[in-house]
């Protein structure tokens, strides 16, 4: 590649990415910057926000136990969502790697295209499908004979986790399907050949090796739901608040702003704290299949 | 060991029924001729279609998803088409920090933007304006504006490029005639994707949309909130049907897989 022209101006890729990088600067990182600092200002019903730097917000969600149930409501959706998706998308990712061409193309699309649609609509879709005691969920449920009586699912948890946990499955199926494609399928039949049984060669030979699909669809399903809005605030309802949503309340509602900074400030820190320390964890332990 | 067994593909129809049930519903419900929310059980009517007409409030914020879809995707592939060319191209100092900077939108939980972009146009005089909107999208669908750009430059064959130099041509038309024309499946499958995700943004967008400027999710969202019924269904419905338009622009120009799979690194 001797581009001559090109070469001889070292100054030519900075002057490329110049626009775009004022741009970042300007209009993401220096917003971002004033937002921490947001959170440390004072607010007052009648006086507004005061430019003095406080620990009041920070003090508050600390020491505040609603906080406290808050957050651990958002992480503990956000796992559960988690371990939904892995249970069941992984399995599928395995079936679907399993089918013939066109059968695989076909489904592949089917289960990946909702990750393109609004995902207002999808939710709409399960707030349809709960919709109250007599919604299609509970009545299909109570006809197979998994329960006696119907379960609420609309402004629930259960509900919330479901409806997240169909947004977010695709990123799973997606992330262990990609692991499935470095996976050599004649591994499986020489471990048959060895005598080994349809559970021993899902337990010894396929599970170690798509682990680190699971695993890094987890941490992008994770970040994704504990930060998620949209189906939160429409399947929760007004009063089962999570980080986004209560973040929403403060800013749109309240107006108290610097408490509303406060709380987005602490899930971005503690997203990015959680992802990057899972990411280097599972770096280390499965540093062999990344090689 | 090949071929699923038949508990595996009970599994898999049950996956695949419930991963598209809550789309259908939506779909379903839209065509009820019923003045409440049911499944059409007794013929299909476009009643709920014909009376989006009278919420001029969900046209108007339907123009403004496209304006702003288009627009937004449209500046921001103006800054990625540059900066994709200099990261394909060129290895210089700071050249992974500036491409970790370029795709730090996917990481940013979108709430935490809309807060910063909220504060950061009120701060300027900009808040709920058009603009305002535009700029916020910008950097939100830059990552796939960039991404797919830049698979596309980082495999385009070179040697037309110094064929076109050798007779003479530079800078700008080298650029125009030469350049883009080859990028440029790419550069338009960045602007689908881009326009996808801005047209689907509620999450950065509820924060900064003011009355006149909201955005067919963030009406919908707000209309959700008070209500639920045909309506809503049936504007959903037209939303699906958009997207699927965009989807189907996406898998001619570049093939869906290759986007998809762009899409699940989201978040490392």
């Amino acid at each position: 590649m001797s581009m001559a022209a090109d070469e001889r101006n070292a100054r030519a890729p900075w002057a490329l990415t110049a626009p775009a990088l004022m741009l970042f600067v300007g209009v993401l990182l220096i917003p971002l910057a004033t937002t921490v600092m947001l959170s440390f200002h004072d607010w007052g019903q009648y006086k507004g926000i005061e430019p003095v730097f406080i620990l009041k917000n920070w003090h508050e969600i600390a020491t505040d136990p609603y906080y406290a149930e808050m957050f651990w409501r958002t992480f503990r959706v956000a796992i559960l969502t988690t371990l939904l998706t892995a249970l069941l998308g992984a399995p599928e990712a395995y079936i679907l790697n399993r089918m013939s061409g066109r059968w695989k193309s076909f489904f592949l699309l089917v289960i990946l295209g909702p990750l393109l649609i609004s995902v207002v609509a999808r939710t709409l879709g399960w707030a349809l499908l709960f919709g109250g005691n007599n919604g299609l969920v509970n009545k299909l449920l109570m006809s197979l004979g998994v329960m006696r009586s119907p379960i609420p699912f609309m402004f629930t948890e259960t509900g919330m986790i479901i409806a997240l946990a169909h947004v977010m499955m695709p990123f799973m199926v997606l992330s262990v399907w990609a692991a499935l494609q470095r996976l050599d399928p004649q591994i499986e039949n020489a471990a048959m050949s060895l005598g080994a049984g349809p559970t021993t060669i899902i337990r010894r030979i396929i599970m170690p090796q798509i682990m680190p699909g699971v695993l890094s669809g987890a941490i992008i399903v994770f970040s994704l739901s504990a930060s998620a809005f949209a189906t939160p605030a429409i399947i929760g309802g007004r009063r089962l608040k999570v980080a986004a949503t209560l973040a929403y309340d403060e800013f749109l509602n309240t107006l108290n702003w610097p408490l509303g900074a406060a709380v987005a400030t602490l899930l971005l820190v503690a997203l990015v704290l959680i992802v990057v320390g899972s990411n280097a964890l599972i770096e280390r332990r499965y540093a062999e299949v990344f090689r | 060991m090949r071929r699923n067994g038949p508990l595996a593909l009970t599994f898999h129809a049950i996956f695949v029924i419930v991963m598209v049930a809550p789309i259908l519903v939506v779909c379903l419900v839209a065509f009820t001729p019923e003045g409440f929310l049911s499944l059409p059980t007794n013929g299909f009517s476009l009643r709920w279609f014909r009376t989006i007409a009278n919420y001029p409030e969900f046209i108007h914020a339907f123009w403004v998803s496209l304006g702003l879809g288009a627009l937004s995707s449209f500046v921001a592939l103006l800054f990625a088409v540059p900066a994709a060319l200099a990261i394909a191209r060129y290895r210089f100092r700071g050249r992974d920090a500036l491409a970790a900077l370029f795709l730090s939108p996917l990481m940013i939980p979108h709430v935490v933007l809309g807060i910063a972009f909220l504060r950061f146009f009120t701060s300027v005089g900009l808040g709920g304006s058009f603009a305002a909107l535009i700029i916020a999208h910008v950097i939100i669908v830059f990552p796939f504006a960039l991404r797919l750009t830049l698979a596309a430059a980082t495999g385009m064959d070179r040697t037309v490029e110094m064929a076109a130099v050798s007779l003479g041509a530079g800078g700008w038309t080298l650029f125009r005639r030469v350049t883009l024309p080859l990028i440029l499946p790419g550069v338009i499958s960045g602007w689908a994707l881009a326009f996808i995700q801005s047209f689907d943004d509620l999450t950065m967008t509820v924060f900064l949309a003011a009355p006149g400027t909201e955005t067919l999710p963030v009406r919908m969202f707000l209309y959700i909130q008070d209500n639920i019924d045909p309506l809503v269904t049936s504007v959903s419905a037209c939303v699906i049907a958009v997207t699927m338009t965009a989807l189907i622009l996406l898998d001619r120009f570049y093939g869906l897989d290759r986007v998809l799979a762009g899409k699940g690194d989201t978040g490392r």
